[in-house]
This record gives structure tokens, sequence and C-alpha cells, in this order.
């Protein structure tokens, strides 16, 4: 079979080698313009918004160009070289064992505040001698929902695909966590001063600068390719097409959640490598628009019906003092 | 007495502690402190605040599961989830009282908005706690807008809510202090409040329930649905009138002396007025219930584990109060209603800790072994309703809540 390769993306693909990142420098105080565009922004938009683009936002499909993963499960060892590069690439803690320690996969594990990633292994229905493994890390969604779910707009969805966030805005509500349909950010409780979530990058510092991901760059067996994510859909689709007996015809993260950047081919089912396949494939912000939609009615419309009810109430109380006025005058009379 | 403005130094200090030991002396005070209740709470605070103490300074690990895949637990299911609709007390009875004018209930209107005062302070109390850097919770209003977030909204509503409740309940404490002309302004505020207290109420009690709308597929499906918003707001309508019946009997039997001859002898009647309101909620909630579980047709779930226990909490906890309390107003027995008043308030906690904790990642192996919450959450939890509890009865022993201020009558 071919060598599929680590990249799909020529260098000269990458673009945005030494544009500004937004949101993630200069957001370490309070500063005063960011507050006055941010406050323009948020009163104006609704007033001045652009008139060509106007039906075409409500149809927003996401960044175009944005980068992604495949990980085809099919082909990965459980050999962890991923975990360990991942890592020295981001500087996390050492772990207690060995990336060569195979018995952390007697358990179960999931990203942890020291872990970007981690590997588990699953048996295999259809040959037990060889068992699969599955990665887990950030999915970095279209629509993300722990973005969704952020008060304080700590997470930025990139233009390159990798899901952000920032420590420094956030203050450990944790909502994020509660919203992420993948289990993924977590948080380090240990700390007493400076705790915050943790999660996966997509190594956003080296694929801005040209470069892949850790994971994928590390990996020997040709796992997780990196590359335009509407590439790796085409990929994807024809690695099942032209064998459909090693696949089922499934691309888990091409719609789940709305689409999210990694994506994953396996040969058997997802549910039985404990991929969520409950979660709906429309963005998880979609099922609160109604709700907040409603918010600026109950402003406008409440004020005036219970405003209503108010004079409704005085208007009674006066016809009730003139009635009794008038009764007075009327036994003087 | 005081409003000369030429008050001496010794003057102020003997009002000020006259105030504040409610006309006792010293020695008469800390005797009077001695009883049982108090005894038990201090051992429960002897225990929380050290625990409180050690979270602060070596982190949430030491409080809390530090679960990554349940991160919010009893803190906030009970804290928040549950003090939120037990305090929608204050806009409740504000909106009867000054807009809907149901005059009859003026002696309970101070109470209600008391307790959904403390409601929300002690939420956000709450909140402080479980939050990972609690100095920034400013942050949603100034560092950064998460607009389309639903607890951005939750932010902002509780923050002026909070602010709202202080200024309706600020009469009694200048009437306490015997401030007249502050007090006038206070007076006038009193609609504008109020309405402001209807918008902010309606929208932060649904966005509770609406935060879960962002967990498809982590929430029990019986539980999650498209109504949720409107399934805790509904609900948080007879939670509130349940509410000011709960805490008007409990100051009516264990703070006796506070309490004045008006509030007493009225009671009674108004309980059973209060559970008529309180029956029209809870039949509208469960019809709502109903009407969400027909329209995501999740009747197929009802033979499930999940589905018995959503079952008991339905009728036992839902259907069962409700009958209670229509027993009660019809009998016109203020006790049976009381009777259906604890019960309908322990229905809504019932409700919201399966939403936030028991229904919420039902579908994670070992599920019901990890929502058990470690003793020093419990011990947490304990203390702030301690306070909470001592903090009540301390301004209603004080200040005009539920008797009137000579000199203050009719307003």
């Amino acid at each position: 079979m071919a060598k599929i390769p680590k990249r799909l993306a020529p260098k000269k693909y990458i673009e945005n080698k030494d544009s500004e990142t937004p949101e993630r420098e200069g957001t370490k105080g309070f500063n005063r313009r960011d507050f006055l565009k941010t406050a323009a922004v948020v009163g104006g938009s609704a007033l001045i918004g652009s008139y060509a683009t106007a039906s075409a936002s409500k149809d927003l499909s996401g960044w175009p160009d944005r980068y992604g993963c495949l990980t085809d499960l099919t082909k990965c060892v459980g050999c962890r070289s991923c975990e360990k590069a991942c890592n020295e690439v981001n500087n996390l803690p050492k772990p207690e064992t060995s990336f060569d320690d195979g018995s952390v996969f007697k358990e179960k594990r999931r990203p942890t505040a020291k872990a970007y990633t981690v590997v588990n292994r699953y048996k295999n229905p259809k040959d037990e001698g060889t068992p699969i493994y599955r990665k887990v890390q950030c999915n970095h969604c279209n629509e993300p929902a722990c973005a969704s779910a952020c008060p304080i707009h700590a997470y930025t969805k990139t233009k390159e695909g990798a899901v952000l966030y920032d420590p420094e805005k956030c203050f450990g509500c944790r909502y994020c966590m509660i919203a992420c349909p993948f289990y993924v950010p977590a948080y380090d409780y240990e700390s007493a001063l400076e705790p915050k979530i943790v999660k996966c990058v997509m190594c956003y510092d080296r694929i801005k600068t040209g470069g892949i991901p850790a994971c994928a760059e590390a990996c020997p067996a040709g796992t997780i390719t990196f590359g335009k994510r509407k590439d790796l859909i085409k990929l994807a689709r024809k690695k099942i097409a032209e064998t459909p007996d090693r696949y089922i015809d499934h691309i888990y993260g091409e719609h789940e959640a709305g689409g999210t950047s990694w994506m994953y081919i396996s040969g058997v089912p997802f549910e039985q490598l404990d991929f969520p396949t409950n979660i709906p494939n429309r963005p998880i912000i979609e099922e609160t628009k109604g709700f907040l939609g409603a918010v600026p009615v109950v402003f406008t419309v409440w004020p005036a019906l219970f405003g209503m009810c108010y004079a409704a109430l005085r208007h009674r109380e006066t016809m009730e003092e003139d009635k009794d006025q008038n009764s007075k005058k009327g036994v003087e009379k | 007495m005081n409003h000369n403005g030429t008050l001496s130094k010794d003057d102020f200090r003997s009002w000020f502690m006259d105030k504040l030991l409610m006309g006792m002396s010293w020695p008469e005070y800390a005797g009077k402190l001695l009883t049982p209740f108090n005894i038990v709470a201090a051992i429960i605070l002897s225990i929380g605040i050290p625990v409180i103490a050690v979270r602060f300074i070596y982190g949430l690990a030491t409080a809390t599961h530090a679960s990554n895949e349940y991160p919010w637990g009893i803190t906030l299911g009970w804290g928040l989830f549950a003090g939120v609709p037990l305090s929608a007390t204050g806009f409740i009875m504000g909106t009867a009282y000054y807009i809907f004018g149901f005059k009859k209930f003026k002696p309970l209107v101070r109470l209600g908005i008391l307790t959904g005062f403390l409601g929300y302070l002690f939420a956000v109390i709450y909140l402080l706690t479980d939050i990972g850097r609690p100095w920034r919770i400013y942050y949603p209003m100034i560092i950064g807008f998460g607009t389309a977030s639903v607890l951005f909204l939750v932010a902002w509503h509780v923050a002026t809510y909070l602010t709202v409740q202080f200024l309706e309940f600020s009469e009694a404490i200048l009437e306490w202090i015997k401030s007249r002309r502050v007090y006038k302004w206070a007076t006038m505020m009193v609609i504008g409040m109020t309405i402001a207290g209807i918008i902010l109420s309606t929208l932060h009690q649904s966005a509770l329930g609406a935060m879960f709308l962002l967990t498809p597929g982590k929430l029990h499906p019986l539980w999650f649905s498209s109504y949720i918003p409107h399934l805790f707001l509904s609900s948080s309508i007879y939670a509130a009138l349940a509410m000011v019946i709960v805490v008007s009997t409990l100051a009516a039997r264990f703070l006796r002396s506070a309490a004045g001859h008006t509030f007493l002898e009225s009671l009674d009647s108004l309980t059973v007025g209060l559970g008529k309101g309180a029956c029209v909620g809870i039949y509208v909630y469960f019809a709502l219930k109903l009407v969400a579980l027909a329209h995501d047709n999740n009747w197929y779930l009802l033979n499930t584990p999940y589905g018995k226990w959503f079952l008991l909490e339905m009728l036992g906890f839902v259907l069962l109060p409700a009958l209670v309390l229509t027993y009660g107003v019809k009998k016109y027995s203020a006790g049976i209603v009381r009777f259906g008043a604890f019960y309908a308030v322990a229905g809504i906690i019932v409700n919201r800790i399966n939403v936030s904790v028991i229904a919420f990642n039902w579908n994670l192996p070992d599920h019901l072994h990890h929502i058990i919450p470690p003793w020093q959450e419990v011990s947490i939890v304990m203390t702030l309703a301690t306070i909470h509890i001592l903090i009540f009865r301390w301004i209603l022993n004080r200040m005009p809540v539920i008797r009137e201020e000579p000199g203050y009558e009719g307003h």
C-alpha cells in the first residue's frame, strides 16, 4: 500500500507564517482600547453589520483553510511515541512511568492536567491477537462547545484550526469541561493560585511556522496525517473506498458536533472504542441559540407588559379612591 | 432620636451597641447565645471553616473529587442550581405585591425579598468557593465578553440582580437605623427595581436550565430537553411560593420574639393564599414536564433504571406535593399547606441535583460511585448553609422584616 505522507499540505500552503496571532498575545492585562472595541462591536454590530455578508454569515462553515489531523486507527501500534513527543514539545511534567511502559494500558486513561494526549488499548473483535489503540486529544471542533460555554471568551478558534485557551482570562468555572462532548479539557486542581485548563493546542506554534504537530511527526506507523481539513476528508474517503474491508464507512469528526478538525477512521464501529456516539451532528452552540435569541425579547417586552400591569393596578386604585370620595360627598349632601 | 446630626461619640456608641445587641447588655446577650442550635452550628463551623481554609491554601484538589469528568459537584448542585430557584422569593413576592396588587401579602413581602437577597448572595459565595480563581469573579464584566455563553448571561444577571435586591431590601435596613431621607429615595425606586427584578429573574432562572443545553449526550435524555429553560423558570415560581411558606413557618416557630402581631395573626390565612398560588404553579410545571417528555418522545426510556428514577421525581416529588397542597388549600388547613410546601421545596432540590449531578454523565462507567461527594465538600456545603441561617437569623432579630418598625407602618 502506498505510503501516506504525514503532511498533506506542502509548506507553501502555510501563508500565515508571520501574521499576527489573534487573541493569543497581549491579553495579559486589561486593555482599555480592547474593551472599547469589544463594547463597540457588541453594541454596534447589530446596527452597522455589513450588508454584503449579511446572508452569507448565517451559513458560516468555518475558516476555509483550517488544518486538521486524520487518525487512522487501523494503523496505530500503541508505541506511545506521540505521547512522548507531545510531552517534550509542550514542556509538560514528566510522567511517573516511562513512555515505554505498557502497563498503562491496563486502564482507560484520559487527557489530564499533565498530558495533552493519551493512547488507550481496546480488544479487537475481528482479531484477538492485534488490539486496537486509540489516541485521545482535543478534537479542535469547528464550532467548539468549550468556546460557546466560556463566559470570559478565554477560548479562540484560530483560522489555522487549533482551538486555543488563554489562562490569563480564565476564572476557573470549568463550564467548558461540562460542555465539551469529548471530555477533553482537564483542570489542574492541585494548584491553589494558578489553576488552569489544560488541553491539546494542535502544536499551534509549530503549525503556524510551517511545522506539523509533534505527535504526527513522531508517529512511526503513519497513523496521523496533518493537512487541510478538506483534503483530509478526501483522503479518508479515498482510503475507505479503496479498502472497504479495512474500514467501516464513517469518518468520525466529519459531522460530529458540527465537525472537528481532528478526525478518525477505524476498522470497528466507533462506539466500541469509547467514542461518544450520542452527540448531535450540528454544532453544540445551536442548542442554545433559541434561548439566547429570546433574551432581547424579554428585555423589551417585559417592562412594557409589567409596566402596564402596574398602570392597571394604579388605575383601579384611583378609581376606588374616587368612588370612596364621591360616596363620602354623597353622604355629606 | 439620632437624626439631628449632633450626636456625640458616646451617644453613637451606645446607640450602635443597642442596635447590635438588641437592647441587651453584653453578658445578657452572651448568655442567650448558649442554645442547642448554636452548639450544633458551632461544631459544624469548627470543622468546615478549616476545610475551607485548606481549600484556598492548597487548591481545589483538597476539597473536591478533582475529577476531569465531573468538574461540578454538590457545591454547585446545591448552592447554585437548587439555591437560586429557592431564592426566587424576592421577585415573586415583589411582583405579586407591587405589580399585581396582592396587598394582603404585605407582611411577607420583606421576608421574601430578604430570602431572595441572601439566597443569591450565598449562591455567589458557593460559586466563589468552587471556582478556581475566585478573585477573578469580575472578569466577565470587564476582561472578556463571552456573549455567546449562557453563563455570561447568568453572571451579569446574578450580579445585577443582587444589587437590585439589596436596594429593595435597603428599606428595612434604613428603617432599622432610622434614616428618613435616604428611606424616601429607596421607596421611590421600588417599582422600577421590581420590574428590573422580573426581567433579570425570568432570564437567569431559565438560563440556569439553558446552561445544560450545551450538554446533549452527557445529560440523560429524560432531563435534557429543549424545554429545560422553561422547566427551570416555571418550577422556580412555585419553588419561591413554597419557600416563603417554609421560611415564614420557621420564623414564626423559632423567632417568635422577632415577629410582629400582624405577621403572626395573618400568617395562617396568608399561608393558604400562597399555597393556592403554589398549586397553580406546580400543576403548570407538571404539565410542562409532560409536554417536554412527549416532545422528545422519550416514553420508551421510562422503563429503564433512570426512567424509574425520573418517574419517582415526577410523581413522588412533583405530583404528590401538588396533591398535598391542593388538599391543604381545599381544607383551608395551613398545617397541610405547610407540609406540602416543605415537600415541594424538597422536590425542587431533588430536580436540580438530578440535572446537575445525578443524571449528568449518566453514561460514564461507574457513574453513581463518582457522584458521591467527599466529606470535605459536604462539610463546606454544611458550613456555608449554617452561616446562611445564622446571618438570616441575625437580620430577622434586628431589622423590621417580619414586624413593623414603630413610626414606619403603612409603607
